[in-house]
């Protein structure tokens, strides 16, 4: 049992570090003769794709090949005044990260410079542009357009592909995943965004309870929404553009599908069909419309006029119908020379879709099926805001242009003048750090699309990586879109989710999922034509709806038309596996819409299987050999099609054995792993599947708070919060999760000994959970679960390291710092001084002279009275605005005290109720005596199952020197771990005989006695307490002011008011209402009711019936305050005695 | 077995933890003739030894002197003239505190003692000063931390003692840590380590430490009964389930040879065949204990102290005692 002592400090050798995988070489004497070794496909796909790469895969594609196709799409520049004057981009090119130290000085950078000073780690855009002015073209190459922030180990990133050593000498932390920006020294991620797949049609029933079909179409150009719905039975079609809904009858003869026979016969002929469909049809003549003409001049009647626009001369009523059909409806199809039959008939599928809904009288389609949802990654995003500012700065160059050839033809016109870099930068700096994603080009408009990247624990920051945030509104109380979804199955966690507001609409993708790029859909439409794809042009309505034939969409956008939709599939996913294709590309057919759909957009969830094929899995045992000696990679298993990606809705449409057991003739995947279908932060929890689901979940959030080492730099970060542990030790039980990310070489915990007692005392008992601790010992490492909490106070001083001394001038308040007070080891009280810093008041006159006077601003220290705080580190550097910036880093260590919270991995939180004397404690027959108490009366009701398998399992672990795996949907079995304590001696159960250390008696229980691995958490008493007798007050109400760091004072709620009321116990009320918060003396009137002032009425002009009564100063301000918005409040009084 | 003399290992509870027929009335002869101490072994700094014939409350009070009671001489006060290794002061300056020092603390006064005031009886001094540097002439590749730096561990030998006033005659050896090779924190080339430790005598209740002990304790003596005979198969399972060489089996019947040996895991409990063949008791007065001292003092000195250390509170008891009622 002495095991538990061992401390594991961290910085073992880094060789091990990726190759997890060749560790295991050592294992190969042992033969792989079946697939058992499958999971190791993971480790090898974590070091490939690692757990934040669908954040880096998107940006990479975003400035490899969306900032081009942004820049093509809008590169030229044509004057209104002059078409022979225009200017044109040829080319972009994003460079490398680059600081600004002055307007001509930029010097390359790391990221951890940039934290330290508050920078943003941005590289320059440069574009070449070609202008020009009236037959005379210039070019003008690396004109500096913008800076990109750069996310940390993408392509562009100084930590591309940096080894350890590189990345040592950086500063920075090899363990860090990256994935974020840092913006003006903050650590910005934005997050993964949920939202429903564009392009696609949605069949639900609408708010009346009718059936609709949406369409939210989404290209280059627009985005637009399209809705049939019905009303009264009939067909409607709804647009923005039009001011109501409109028969889709009507519509489709506008769009040239003029005959009726046509229209039944593409959405279908049987009788059920027409029946439902009829009175559409019959609406439309009697509206009398028949002909294209006519219907288009009943839609003209509906085009709501938008807002005069610049533009030539005004269209038509006819001709405005028309262009809202060929952009608005169904935007995403592309419509050639006004030709909107395609258009027609994606209209009458969907058409189709609702009459099927409606027959088999289900409810449409399910809007919270994972297939049906794509996620938003910071490329897409980036791209989009991108897009937005580069229009905007378009349109001022051409403003610029027309401006500048409207007068004089030649003017001297240098377009280095005109491209500012200053509005791009700032529109894609403030998005990022504001969280701001508005942007009116796309009429978007959405907050809090990033977040600061959480350094509170290691598990925290890689959590915040795989984070999924939904558009869906919080405040709404449906379950729908929070409950978990079947179809999340692997690839979301299942446990991972905050509790509260954001329950279930914040994720996290499970461990193996990822998250696909945009791949060209050209090459894919060209194959699907290959393989047999007929043209929509080419067949008939009655082919169309033949129930033979299969419509086939690329990408949401209708090709044509099938009559083996088997072979199809089949063809693409071959093609897939033989790498001829994107690997990401799936297919799949739905049989109830008989539709089939390949996707090879962006956004889609994957994840990936092994391929079975004749009950038999392709990958072989040599395979997996080869793969655990290095020759094999998991890239190599895609290519040798052996492996593949399935997205969600390929993956509804294949048959998975779960284990090899499962496998029949039938089954198309294997799973690799279960335990997968764990996120990262369910995946530290050992034996998950014994415990009660909320448990951990709890866990889930609490290890996010476990102090421990965040990184390996962590001593050179000067962050505004960090924690660290003194130390941190690995799981005795640990899970292949826990080694997959790498929290055993950056942990937060410790291994405690823990035992199961009532302590006795009645007093004791109330509290549910209290872990009474063993005070010092060198073997027993409580003491040393103390953690040491950094704070940095930082402060910056306009112009006073100028490098460049003229722009000194550009700051009205220019302060003084006399000097810092500290160098970093002195110790600090509360309220001491840490930089005196003095800011400018004004000026005097003195003489003739004009000289500045200065008041003291200094940064001063705030820590709790008795807490020992040390200087840690001192930081003077400048900002690339010339700000000198003064970090000053506080160190304060914290042995564990009452009321500090701890928590095992099983959700089981709580706070330490009493510290016990060394020789106090029950000790066993060896001598061992607990570092912890845990009450047995935190079980029954949490039923956390998996600590007690746990506490065994690390009994075990100690005695034979061996860890043990809590693995999810594994581990070491429970009978073997009870085996292995027999052996050494223990009792099978786990339970020992303890001598109580006060009466030197044996104790009557068995105990349950083992270690089990502890979180501190980031609460500390220390922090948080807290007591005021008077204290400051607020201006405005002269309440009591609120928060503890304002020394406020504890609120007496509405719920505790309502319980004194209810007690009747009406003086301490008024006590604590208003004598103890903002009495108020005030004199009022007794003939007017108005609030006078010193014993005299103005309103009366009169002091006669004066009296002087006490109420809330809050009171007496509202008064005020109404009467300022012209409503007078009288106070009736009368005197108490009077009744 | 009776309840007075043996406390009974039942399947899911303790049976009669506490003497239920105590008798608390003290008598000198009584115990003069029970009482009986028995050696078992010291090795080094191990020792095991029996305590016979009296109640939990002495071999308790004996345990706990041990751990927090008796004084030993530790580092008190680290003063840091340098330190740029990576661990801060106080974690540092916690880690050599808890360093044991091989020394006497019998030889040297409490700082109380001497109001506060440091002299050498008092007092130990004692420096550190460790500088890592790249050693010269190391491949370029080197991964060897020894072959490539010098001193990139500071160890506890590091710790060197520097006499004050008259110590150097009075310990005619260094006085040193009883471990030299504790790991106290890990340098790289730059990186120095320069203190000055204060060393004074205190007792482990103030903090650990100046315990003693790595630890003491005591477990009531095993009493294994066989209720009938054992034999055949039946033998050689039970064996099975107690410790080694606790049962034997001869001539094809089981035997209890030495049940102190016994873990007391009650595997034969799970067997509910086994199950009512044997009982498993401890004797009630009768403690087997260990004492692991930390090197200052070997363990049967330590004992001999915590023993004093009870009788010095004794005496104190009874004197207040007299001085309340009015007798000497």
């Amino acid at each position: 049992m002495k095991g538990g002592s061992e401390r594991d400090v961290v910085n073992e050798s880094t060789d091990e570090l990726l190759h997890h995988m060749h560790k295991d070489a050592d294992n190969v004497a042992h033969p792989i003769n079946n697939i058992e070794d499958k999971w190791r496909l993971l480790p090898s796909f974590l070091q490939l794709k690692g757990l934040v790469r669908q954040h880096v895969d998107s940006f990479n594609h975003f400035v490899e090949i969306d900032i081009h196709n942004i820049v093509k799409a809008n590169s030229k520049i044509v004057s209104d005044v002059n078409p022979r004057v225009y200017l044109e981009y040829t080319s972009i090119r994003v460079g490398e990260p680059v600081i600004q130290n002055g307007p001509f000085d930029d010097h390359d950078v790391t990221p951890m410079e940039c934290r330290l000073r508050n920078t943003t780690y941005a590289a320059p855009m440069h574009v070449n542009v070609r202008l020009s002015l009236s037959g005379e073209v210039r070019n003008y190459n690396d004109i500096l357009i913008g800076r990109l922030p750069i996310m940390l180990r993408s392509k562009k990133c100084r930590l591309f592909k940096a080894n350890d050593e590189q990345m040592a000498k950086m500063g920075e932390c090899p363990l860090d995943p990256g994935g974020y920006f840092i913006i003006g020294g903050t650590e910005k991620v934005i997050l993964m965004q949920e939202q429903l797949s564009k392009n696609r049609i949605i069949v639900e029933r609408d708010r009346h309870g009718e059936m609709s079909a949406s369409v939210t179409s989404s290209s280059a150009e627009r985005k637009t929404k399209t809705i049939i719905n019905m009303k009264r039975g009939n067909f409607m079609l709804k647009v923005n553009m039009l001011a109501e809904d409109v028969p889709l009858v009507v519509v489709l003869k506008a769009m040239g599908m003029t005959s009726d026979q046509e229209i039944l016969q593409f959405i279908g002929a049987d009788e059920q069909s027409m029946e439902l469909f009829g009175p559409s049809l019959q609406q439309c003549a009697e509206l009398e419309v028949f002909t294209q003409d006519q219907a288009l001049r009943y839609l003209g009647t509906k085009v709501r006029i938008p807002r005069r626009e610049y533009g030539p001369s005004r269209r038509t009523k006819e001709d405005e119908a028309r262009s809202i059909l060929a952009s608005v409806v169904l935007s995403h199809i592309e419509v050639r020379n006004f030709d909107m039959r395609p258009k027609c008939i994606y209209l009458c599928v969907m058409a189709r879709r609702m009459i099927a809904a409606i027959r088999n009288k289900s409810g449409g389609d399910d809007r919270d099926y994972y297939g049906n949802k794509r996620l938003e990654l910071a490329g897409s995003l980036m791209a989009l805001l991108f897009e937005d500012s580069f229009k905007t700065l378009n349109g001022r160059i051409k403003r610029e242009l027309d401006h500048t050839f409207v007068r004089v033809t030649a003017r001297a016109f240098d377009p280095a003048q005109i491209i500012r870099a200053n509005p791009i930068t700032q529109a894609i700096n403030y998005a990022i750090s504001s969280g701001n994603w508005n942007l009116k080009r796309f009429r978007m408009e959405r907050a809090g699309v990033t977040s600061v990247l959480s350094r509170l624990s290691f598990i925290a920051a890689l959590g915040m990586m795989t984070r999924i945030t939904s558009q869906f509104e919080k405040t709404r109380k449906v379950s729908g879109p929070r409950s978990l979804q079947p179809s999340q199955w692997g690839m979301l966690c299942p446990s991972d989710t905050p509790e509260g507001e954001t329950c279930g609409l914040v994720k996290n993708l499970a461990l193996m999922s990822y998250v696909t790029v945009d791949v060209d859909e050209a090459p894919l439409i060209r194959l699907a034509y290959n393989l047999g794809v007929e043209g929509l042009n080419l067949v008939n309505g009655e082919e169309f709806s033949h129930e033979d034939t299969y419509v086939v969409f690329v990408n949401g956008t209708m090709l044509g038309v099938t009559r083996s939709p088997h072979h199809l599939v089949r063809a693409v996913r071959l093609l897939r596996r033989a790498g001829r294709i994107n690997e990401f590309v799936s297919a799949y057919i739905s049989a109830s819409t008989r539709t089939v759909h390949i996707a090879s957009d962006a956004g889609r969830v994957c994840r990936p299987y092994i391929i079975v094929e004749h009950g038999q899995p392709l990958v072989t045992p040599q395979q997996l050999r080869d793969l655990a000696l290095g020759i094999l990679h998991f890239d190599d298993f895609i290519r040798l099609g052996v492996v593949e990606y399935l997205d969600v809705n390929e993956l509804n449409d294949s048959l998975i054995a779960l284990y090899e057991k499962d496998m029949c003739e039938e089954t198309t995947h294997l799973e690799i792993e279960p335990f997968t279908v764990l996120g990262a932060c369910a995946g530290l929890i050992p034996y998950p599947h014994h415990n009660q689901s909320p448990r951990n979940t709890y866990q889930c959030a609490m290890g996010k708070q476990a102090m421990g080492v965040i990184a390996y730099n962590y001593q050179r970060r000067i962050d505004t919060l960090l924690y660290a542990l003194m130390y941190p030790q690995r799981p005795l039980v640990k899970t292949k999760t826990i080694e997959l990310i790498d929290f055993e070489k950056l942990p937060a915990g410790q291994v405690s000994c823990e035992a199961r007692v009532c302590a006795s005392g009645p007093r004791w008992y109330r509290r549910s959970r209290r872990i009474p601790q063993g005070q010092s010992k060198p073997p027993s490492h409580t003491t040393t679960t103390s953690g040491v909490r950094f704070c940095t106070y930082a402060t910056r001083v306009p112009g006073v390291c100028v490098r460049f001394a003229t722009m000194r001038h550009r700051f009205t308040v220019a302060a003084a710092i006399h000097h810092v007070h500290l160098h970093p080891v002195s110790a600090l009280s509360h309220q001491d001084v840490l930089v005196n810093k003095e800011v400018p008041a004004g000026t005097v006159m003195e003489g003739n002279k004009r000289r500045t006077v200065y008041t003291p601003a200094p940064v001063k220290f705030k820590g709790a009275e008795g807490c020992d705080a040390y200087c840690d580190q001192v930081a003077v550097t400048s900002s690339s605005e010339n700000y000198m910036i003064i970090k000053i880093r506080v160190r304060s260590t914290r042995i564990p005290e009452l009321g500090d919270k701890f928590s095992s991995r099983h959700g089981q939180k709580g706070v330490c109720g009493l510290i016990v004397n060394q020789e106090d404690m029950p000790f066993n027959d060896q001598g061992v005596c607990p570092d912890m108490i845990m009450n047995p009366h935190g079980f029954p009701s949490r039923m956390t199952v998996g600590k007690l398998m746990e506490l065994v399992g690390g009994k075990a672990a100690v005695l034979s020197g061996n860890f043990n795996y809590g693995t999810a949907f594994g581990g070491t079995p429970l009978e073997e771990m009870c085996e292995t304590l027999v052996d050494h001696g223990y009792n099978y159960h786990g339970k020992e005989f303890l001598t109580s250390g006060i009466t030197g008696e044996p104790l009557e229980a068995y105990i349950f006695f083992g270690p089990v691995y502890y979180q501190k958490l980031k609460h500390m008493v220390m922090d948080k307490m807290h007591a005021r007798a008077t204290g400051p007050i607020t201006l405005l109400t002269r309440q009591p002011t609120e928060g503890r760091s304002r020394q406020g004072g504890l609120r007496l709620g509405e719920m505790e008011r309502d319980c004194l009321i209810g007690h009747g116990t009406s003086m301490l009320l008024l006590e604590r209402l208003m004598v103890s918060s903002d009495a108020f003396e005030v004199t009022a009137c007794s003939k007017c009711g108005l609030l006078g002032y010193a014993g005299w009425c103005q309103y009366c002009k009169s002091s006669a019936n004066v009296c002087k009564l006490e109420l809330p100063y809050a009171c007496k301000l509202l008064f005020q305050e109404l009467q300022s918005m012209n409503i007078v409040p009288r106070l009736t009084l009368q005197h108490y005695s009077e009744q | 077995m009776d309840p007075r003399t043996h406390v009974e290992m039942a399947r899911d509870h303790v049976l009669h933890p506490s003497n239920p027929d105590a008798q608390d009335a003290y008598d000198f002869q009584a115990f003069k003739e029970k009482f009986k101490i028995e050696m078992q072994a010291i090795d080094g700094m191990d020792m095991e030894f029996d305590m016979i014939g009296v109640d939990a409350a002495i071999a308790n009070a004996v345990r706990r002197i041990l751990i927090s009671e008796v004084p030993t001489m530790a580092i008190e006060q680290a003063y840091i003239y340098h330190n740029s290794s990576v661990l801060p002061d106080e974690m540092l300056a916690h880690r050599i505190g808890l360093i044991p020092l091989a020394v006497d603390a019998r030889r040297f006064r409490t700082l109380e003692e001497d109001n506060n005031e440091m002299n050498d009886l008092n007092t130990l001094v004692f420096d550190l000063d460790v500088e890592c540097k790249h050693r010269e002439g190391a491949k370029a590749g080197e991964t060897d931390k020894n072959k490539k730096y010098i001193n990139h561990m500071v160890m506890s030998s590091d710790i060197k003692w520097q006499p004050k006033g008259n110590q150097k005659d009075r310990f005619k050896t260094a006085i040193c840590p009883v471990h030299e090779d504790i790991p106290i924190v890990e340098l790289r080339p730059g990186q120095r380590v320069s203190m000055e430790l204060h060393c004074s005598k205190g007792v482990g209740k103030l903090h650990a430490k100046w315990s003693p002990v790595a630890t003491a304790s005591y477990r009531n003596a095993p009493h294994i009964v066989l209720k009938q005979r054992v034999t055949g198969d039946l033998a050689y399972r039970l064996q099975q389930c107690f410790t080694d060489g606790v049962i034997e089996v001869r001539d094809g019947e089981a035997e209890v040879v030495n049940s102190r040996a016994d873990m007391m895991s009650r595997e034969h409990l799970r067997h509910d065949d086994l199950a009512p063949l044997v009982h498993t008791t401890r004797r009630r007065n009768h403690f087997i204990f260990q004492v692991e001292s930390t090197g200052a003092l070997e363990p049967d000195v330590l004992v001999c102290e915590a023993v004093g250390v009870l009788k010095d509170k004794c005496s104190r008891l009874l004197d207040q005692l007299n001085a309340i009622t009015g007798t000497e």
